[in-house]
């Protein structure tokens, strides 16, 4: 088989949405982009996630970030120059206890501090806005510029404004070998060789491989989210709803479908295949029921899983290689990449073409898995993490 | 040792044979189905309280059917028949059922799916008007319930099923104001010589097609076109024939429908490989001769794993239960299982012919215009689809369903797949073996959301 | 109220006494929900997502387009389902989803 060659500034591994983010802001700066994605673009974690658009919940450390990425929302739509049904439906996080409620005053006064307003509802405020709602929620904390978009169309839709631009965007292409190259990168596929200045490992669920093949090994763990969705219902799920201490997590979109998800699905150990489980979606649908009485009578018409990628601290992996200059990890978004897909698409292209980024990204270094054995000497000669 | 634990789904002709074997053998097979009373569709058994004489039901099968109906009763405490079991998943050993006792779940050692066939569809104009139906749905209609969809009917088809529901709706007293064979007659002439393998089949299609004749059904073949028209429900079938020119005529109702498609969604769900068939331009299980599926332990048998009536079903119901228990190392009579081969190669000839008689009339939709509904269940249109093709890289069906919803509704893609593989492969210059097969996704069939689930 | 279908065979046996949108209608021991309703009326639910109205279309519950909804609550899937004594039945006045304009 004649192998096909490459040459390009920047190479990237992972189709998702911050990888065909990157590219596409990449191109804007002038930058040639070869993007390699396994499968199709933003059929991974991407595309299966449970859509939530949310700042309210986040590690304090993702908190900027989010709070960079949610005006993109807001135009992403036009920007992307398709629908992605963005709706700012706000998410309210339910307190079933006293002590859950406590956690959520917490929370709102630090997170106030970072910017983020939160509401907090009592158990008045709760029944007579959230009717719906069944017996036990004792209080709510609601942001109310959160809400959710459909994550299936968002990837693809980068994807292809990635490739309007530019890009060159080769899709069934899994990366065999990452390595370096001189002072570059070469990558092979089955049918390319790629050969590059600049690589950007956004490989989702497999980044852990192409870290690991550069001396950086990480506790990346797979991250299965058992997703569920009903028949079309009539709309009264006004609020995108999650819960204090997880395990339930719920929207309805203008269609009437509710998705709801909570608990784990399946996967084979090399991370290709998925399933969802089956006590997973009894589960979810008997919380759900509990959660939304109204549920009753409706019924789930498709289950889903896929495979995100999970670092131990719930916080991804984002910023230069400790080993290897020129080389950007974003990886290991545990379950909540979504929202920050867009802005993590600029943070990964500000690195790249400027050496550094907008957002402080020293809790993401990869060194806090990895410093124990690396090399101490600075990762990348352009620029430093601010 | 234990006796291996072996599942049958489907208490049609498939499933009931090889439950009858595998009991014969001395092994207690579980028998799952979701009807109330065995038979499947074919052999549909309509609620004891509307029952009728078996002649009047089932025409010249009527022994077969009373025979396949009597198979499980005659075999007490030797067949674990276990009605109103909706097997939703399948995941490793173990299904997913739900019946009246609520959420349960069943591991087996062997399973064997047998779980039919449906309505092959394809969208027209007015498809989604009250009053449409499709042809096997308006056969079971009269078989299960003893209704006619309409008054004044108009059938449309593309197979041996198009005479033999107009013979049954006219020898029922209904009135039929067409019956319009979307295949060109000239390819059932051409295949003359591969149906007279089956000449009984033959002769029976035959008389059929003479009968309806004789009582002045207005007939035609090789239609190209076909809209039903009315307000709030069908009022009228209008059909442009092989030659260009249109017709239209009165009618309360539209039974219309275009071969069969099996319902193999649990094998896929069970991880068996597919394979697209040239000839039907079907998506099948792989199955070997003798009833193996590629994944061991799973076995497929009947329309589920190719279109081929009831009788191929009931032999190979027999010849896959045979294989089982070679498979499980017990002794079986290999001039039965030589007995049946034969006779399934003998039909197998006769199918080939069949296929080629009534090729799958995908040119319906070819031309459909962009403001028709395709997906039903989800209101997605053949615009949606051929722009998601055009413009949004839907090259492939289930990156189809993810851009526009195609599929994405309670049915799953049972009633829109065909036709939106046929129009994206149109708008992407392919073909529909390169747009795939939508995947299955449990639940198979929607399930209700119950509480003490957990 | 002329329905879509017709009985093609008289139905001997008990009525199954069931209301549609409220109003009183004699179904026959052994229909199915749809055969119930569509005797008397000319579709089982309105659309969710455009104009139009449903009535089934495959008779075996493969197509699921045939679901109803049930004044307790209920949905069930016309074409699989029985007729009960007291079953209650909404057509016009069944909950529709989300968004009529598709």
């Amino acid at each position: 088989m004649s192998i096909e060659r490459r040459r390009a500034d920047v190479a990237i591994i992972g189709g998702g949405i911050a990888g065909c983010a990157a590219a596409a802001r990449l191109r804007r700066e002038g930058m040639s982009v070869v993007l390699l994605e396994r499968g199709r673009c933003g059929a991974g974690a991407s595309g299966v996630n449970f859509g939530g658009v949310r700042q309210q919940g986040r590690d304090f450390a993702e908190l900027p970030l989010a709070r960079r990425a949610r005006p993109l929302w807001d135009t992403l739509s036009s920007h992307l120059g398709e629908e992605v049904e963005f709706v700012a439906s706000g998410h309210v996080k339910l307190a079933r206890s006293e002590a859950d409620m406590a956690e959520l005053e917490r929370y709102a006064r630090a997170a106030a501090a970072l910017g983020l307003r939160l509401e907090l509802l009592g158990r008045a405020a709760v029944q007579a806005q959230l009717p719906w709602l069944g017996a036990g929620v004792v209080g709510a904390s609601l942001c109310a510029e959160d809400g959710h978009a459909n994550p299936r169309v968002v990837g693809p839709a980068y994807a292809r404004l990635a490739r309007r631009l530019g890009a060159e965007v080769r899709e069934h292409a899994p990366v065999r070998d990452a390595a370096r190259d001189g002072e570059g990168f070469a990558l092979r596929t089955d049918a390319l060789e790629v050969r590059s200045r600049f690589l950007v490992n956004c490989a989702g669920a497999a980044a852990g491989r192409f870290a690991a093949a550069f001396g950086e090994d990480v506790p990346l763990a797979p991250l299965v989210p058992n997703m569920l969705v009903t028949e079309p219902l009539p709309f009264f799920i006004d609020r995108s709803v999650g819960v204090c201490g997880g395990g339930i997590y719920l929207r309805q979109i203008a269609r009437g479908n509710v998705i709801l998800g909570g608990g784990d699905g399946w996967c084979d150990a090399e991370g290709l295949r998925s399933r969802p489980l089956t006590a997973a979606s009894l589960a979810s649908m008997h919380d759900a029921l509990a959660l939304v009485p109204g549920l009753a009578g409706s019924h789930i018409i498709r289950t889903w899983t896929g495979i995100d990628g999970e670092m131990p601290d719930r916080i991804p992996v984002l910023g230069w290689s400790q080993t290897t200059p020129n080389l950007v990890h974003a990886f290991g978004f545990s379950g909540h990449g979504f929202q920050l897909g867009p802005i993590v698409g600029e943070v990964i292209a500000e690195l790249v073409a400027k050496g550094r980024s907008a957002s402080p990204l020293a809790p993401f270094a990869i060194e806090r898995f990895t410093a124990a054995r690396a090399p101490t000497a600075s990762p990348n000669p352009v620029g430093i993490n601010p | 040792m234990a006796d291996p634990r072996v599942v049958i789904v489907g208490a049609g002709p498939a499933g009931v044979r090889a439950a009858e074997t595998l009991a014969r053998a001395g092994l207690v097979p579980i028998v799952l189905d979701e009807a109330e009373r065995p038979g499947g569709q074919i052999y549909r058994q309509p609620p004891p309280a509307a029952a009728r004489d078996a002649s009047a039901l089932y025409g010249f099968e009527a022994r077969k059917a009373e025979a396949i109906h009597r198979v499980l009763d005659a075999w007490p405490g030797r067949i674990d028949y276990r009605p109103r079991t909706l097997v939703w998943n399948v995941f490793g050993n173990r299904l997913d059922v739900l019946s009246r006792d609520g959420h349960g779940e069943l591991s087996f050692d062997r399973l064997l799916l047998a779980t039919g066939a449906m309505d092959r569809v394809l969208p027209f104009p007015g498809w989604t008007l009250p009053g449409v139906y499709t042809l096997g749905g308006a056969q079971i209609a009269l078989k299960a319930q003893g209704i006619a969809i309409g008054a004044r009917v108009a059938f449309v088809g593309a197979g041996p099923l198009l005479p033999l529901v107009v013979h049954q709706h006219a020898k029922a007293g209904v009135q039929v104001v067409a019956a319009l064979d979307a295949t060109p007659f000239a390819a059932k002439v051409a295949q003359l010589g591969g149906l007279a393998t089956a000449p009984r089949t033959l002769a029976k299609g035959l008389w059929y097609t003479a009968r309806n004749r004789q009582r002045g059904v207005r007939a035609a073949s090789g239609i190209q076109a076909l809209r039903a028209e009315g307000e709030g429900r069908v009022e009228a079938l209008v059909w442009r024939d092989s030659s260009g020119a249109e017709h239209r005529v009165a009618c309360d109702a539209i039974g219309a429908s275009f071969g069969l498609r099996p319902e193999a969604q649990l094998a896929d769900l069970a991880g068996c490989r597919f394979v697209h068939q040239h000839e039907t331009g079907l998506w099948l299980p792989e199955r070997s001769p003798e009833g193996r599926s590629s994944v061991p332990h799973v076995y497929l048998a009947g329309d589920s794993a190719s279109i081929g009536g009831a009788d191929v079903a009931e032999l190979q119901g027999r010849r896959t239960a045979l294989t089982m228990l070679e498979d499980l190392g017990r002794d079986v009579d290999a001039s039965e299982a030589a007995r049946l081969d034969r006779a399934l190669a003998r039909q197998a000839r006769f199918r080939r012919a069949l296929d080629a008689a009534y090729p799958f009339p995908r040119h319906l939709v070819d031309a459909i215009d962009d403001g028709e509904v395709v997906c039903r269940c989800e209101g997605i249109t053949a615009g949606a689809l051929r722009a998601a093709a055009r413009e949004r890289g839907a090259d492939e069906a289930n990156r189809a369903k993810a851009l526009t919803r195609v599929g994405m509704g309670r049915c799953q893609g049972r009633v829109c797949g065909e036709a939106a593989a046929a129009l994206l492969a149109k708008s992407t210059g392919s073909d529909v073996e390169r747009i795939g097969r939508l995947r299955a996704q449990p639940p198979v069939k929607p399930i209700p959301v119950v509480a003490g689930a957990s | 109220m002329t329905g879509l279908l017709r009985r093609a065979v008289e139905r001997r046996g008990a009525d199954v006494p069931i209301t549609i949108d409220g109003a009183p209608v004699r179904a026959k021991e052994g229909d199915l929900l749809i055969t119930a309703v569509l005797l008397h009326r000319t579709s089982l639910r309105r659309f969710e997502f455009g104009p139009g109205e449903r009535a089934g279309f495959c008779w075996m519950g493969a197509c699921q387009d045939c679901w109803v909804a049930l004044a307790d609550g209920r949905r069930v899937r016309a074409c699989t389902t029985g007729v009960e004594p007291g079953m209650a039945v909404l057509v016009e006045q069944g909950s529709i989803a989300g968004d009529r304009r598709g």
